[in-house]
């Protein structure tokens, strides 16, 4: 401070401050002017660290503040923040000179307005109703008389008080309380785990498992109840086996964990109510129960006993079922004798005039009668016999001259001659076929003698051979050869070799040129 | 009739049991053997429900949890 005096270069007069200076100078100022402030704004970004300090920010639409919650004020406050809630913070804002940040350090925080948390209420109520844990058909029904019931509530003060009272008054039991805190950051999760605590006990363990549960908190402000509004508590109580009922707050006080109980009492006194009978009317009913019991019996056996007795007085003495009998016995012996007799005069009588009309006379003339009526149709059995035979060969005539042989015959005859007229046509085209054969046969004959040699030398031609049998065709081989054959339409001329023929041989030896095809194969070979 | 042992009722269906066999007795429809058979059973479920509601004792304790938050015990409550 003192180079404030005095500073040789204008413009330079400005004070210079160390970084920690300036620091420790923002700070007292900061946390002079803003000592205690509330502060509204919506929750950011939540953290919840394992130190036990809450890190949020506060923002609006345009600014963030970044705030702390130390661990000892976390674990006081009635409304744990949640990011998008509403809230208005209390406390102090403070500098954070190591990063050149502020922040705000809160001492309280609560939603804001009632509006506020509500809505964060009936949006939580929407989730889990969603999920189906308010269900009806989850309900379970109470035990009518339940062996421990198991409290979970603040082990001093009135509620517990007047649940035990009430219970006394009615049914006494065995209790289990499980002290939790009723309200602070610690009551949710303290009510949860006492609810699990005593599920998770085994029935007939080392302590007695509930068969009946009751969460109760005296009322309060809603902040005061909010644990009870937590999501871990509402499941907690909706996952229970042991049927619970919550009586959380007064009548119109509403929290989540009674939607999701099983039943839910307006007090605390009134889920005791529920959770056990009045000994003392159950006590009267059995009475009046064994009462009714006992009359029932004894008055079955003495309506039975008075029956039995009305019933054998009416039952006649034995020997007076007898008399009327015996008398009627008697009479009838009397009687038995006279009757006989009677009866046996009535059947002789009967006898007689049967037997009367009964004479050998009815029988002869009946005799008489059918012996007649046999002879007659005796007579008539002949006459029968003939005519029937008759009848017979009429009927055997008129089938016999109905069967005609000429008709047989007649088709014999037609088929007969059918067959003839068959055979001469068959044997006409077999002629006339033969003939054609035999025609073209001989034209073919024909033909081959005309194109035969033979043919040939009738028209004047002759074949020479020589002595060894070759045919000779040149004047030269007739010349060479020792004697020469030749052949005529009529037969054969054997010449000495000589020249009296020469001159004819000449003449024919050409002309035998085209005879040439017909002799033997061995005369062709013999030209070469 | 159930024929269930009487000491595995619950005291409902104990006293819910007596009244039906009570009502039977009273119309006096029951044949005389079965009557007796139904006393017998309805004295034997009121006896079992007396002994149920004799057993009215008051017994209150509170659980002592651990470090870790579990129970580790009771302690008998006094005077509440």
């Amino acid at each position: 401070m003192s180079d404030l005096i005095d500073d040789p270069e204008p413009g330079q007069n400005a004070p210079e401050f160390t970084v920690t200076e300036v620091s420790g100078a923002v700070k007292r100022t900061i946390e002079g002017a803003f000592s205690r402030v509330r502060v509204r704004g919506e929750v950011g970004r939540v953290s919840r660290p394992r130190s036990g300090h809450i890190y949020l920010d506060l923002k609006d639409d345009r600014a963030v503040l970044a705030g702390v919650i130390w661990k000892g004020v976390s674990a006081r406050l009635a409304t744990q923040p949640e990011e998008g809630m509403e809230v208005v913070a209390t406390g102090k804002l403070t500098t954070f000179g190591g990063q050149s940040k502020y922040q705000m350090v809160i001492e309280d925080i609560a939603p804001a307005g009632m509006g506020a948390l509500m809505a964060m209420l009936e949006k939580r109520k929407k989730m889990l109703e969603a999920e189906g844990l308010f269900a009806p058909e989850r309900k379970r029904e109470l035990p009518y008389l339940p062996e421990v019931i198991g409290v979970v509530t603040s082990p001093s003060g009135a509620v517990i008080r007047d649940i035990l009272h009430r219970l006394r008054d009615r049914f006494p039991r065995k209790v289990l309380i499980w002290p939790v805190a009723v309200q602070g950051a610690k009551c949710a999760p303290e009510v949860a785990a006492a609810i699990n605590g005593f599920n998770a006990m085994t029935p007939g363990g080392s302590m007695p498992r509930p068969d009946l549960l009751i969460v109760a908190r005296g009322g309060g402000s809603i902040e005061d109840l909010w644990g009870f509004n937590e999501e871990v508590v509402a499941r907690a109580a909706a996952a229970s086996e042991i049927p619970l009922i919550s009586a959380v707050g007064h009548e119109t006080d509403t929290t989540l964990i009674d939607f999701a109980a099983d039943r839910r009492a307006p007090t605390p006194t009134a889920a005791a109510e529920m959770a056990v009978p009045v000994r003392m009317d159950l006590m009267s009913h059995l009475d009046t129960l064994g009462g009714r019991l006992l009359r029932g019996v004894s008055q079955g056996t003495t309506l039975r006993r008075q029956r039995l007795a009305d019933v054998s007085r009416a039952l006649p003495r034995p020997e007076t079922l007898l008399d009327s009998a015996k008398q009627r016995l008697d009479i009838a012996s009397l009687q038995l004798g006279p009757n006989l007799q009677k009866m046996v005069q009535g059947k002789r009588l009967e006898l007689q005039s049967t037997a009367s009309p009964l004479h050998p006379r009815i029988l002869r003339s009946r005799i008489a009668h059918l012996e007649e009526r046999s002879n007659e149709l005796a007579k008539r059995l002949g006459p029968s016999l003939v005519r029937n035979t008759a009848t017979g060969r009429d009927r055997l005539n008129r089938a016999e001259q109905r069967l005609q042989p000429d008709v047989i015959r007649r088709d014999i005859k037609r088929s007969r001659e059918k067959l003839d007229g068959l055979n001469r046509r068959f044997a006409a085209l077999a002629s006339s076929q033969v003939a054609a054969h035999k025609e073209r046969l001989n034209s073919l004959e024909r033909m081959r003698q005309t194109l035969g040699y033979t043919e040939t030398l009738k028209r004047g031609y002759a074949v020479v051979r020589d002595d060894a049998g070759g045919l000779v065709t040149t004047a030269d081989a007739a010349n060479a050869a020792a004697g020469l054959e030749i052949q005529f339409q009529d037969g054969r001329v054997q010449t000495g070799k000589g020249t009296a023929t020469s001159g004819s041989t000449p003449q024919k030896k050409p002309q035998k040129k085209p005879a040439k095809k017909t002799p033997p194969p061995e005369d062709q070979g013999s030209l070469f | 009739m159930s024929d269930t042992p009487v000491t595995e009722l619950s005291f409902e269906q104990a006293i819910a049991e007596l009244e039906n066999v009570v009502s039977q007795l009273d119309n006096g429809q029951v044949a005389l053997d079965e009557s007796i058979k139904l006393y017998e059973r309805g004295a034997k479920l009121k006896e079992h429900c007396d002994a149920k509601l004799k057993e009215a004792e008051e017994k209150v304790a509170a659980i002592k949890l651990g470090e870790n938050g579990t129970p580790s015990g009771t302690t008998p409550v006094e005077g509440l």
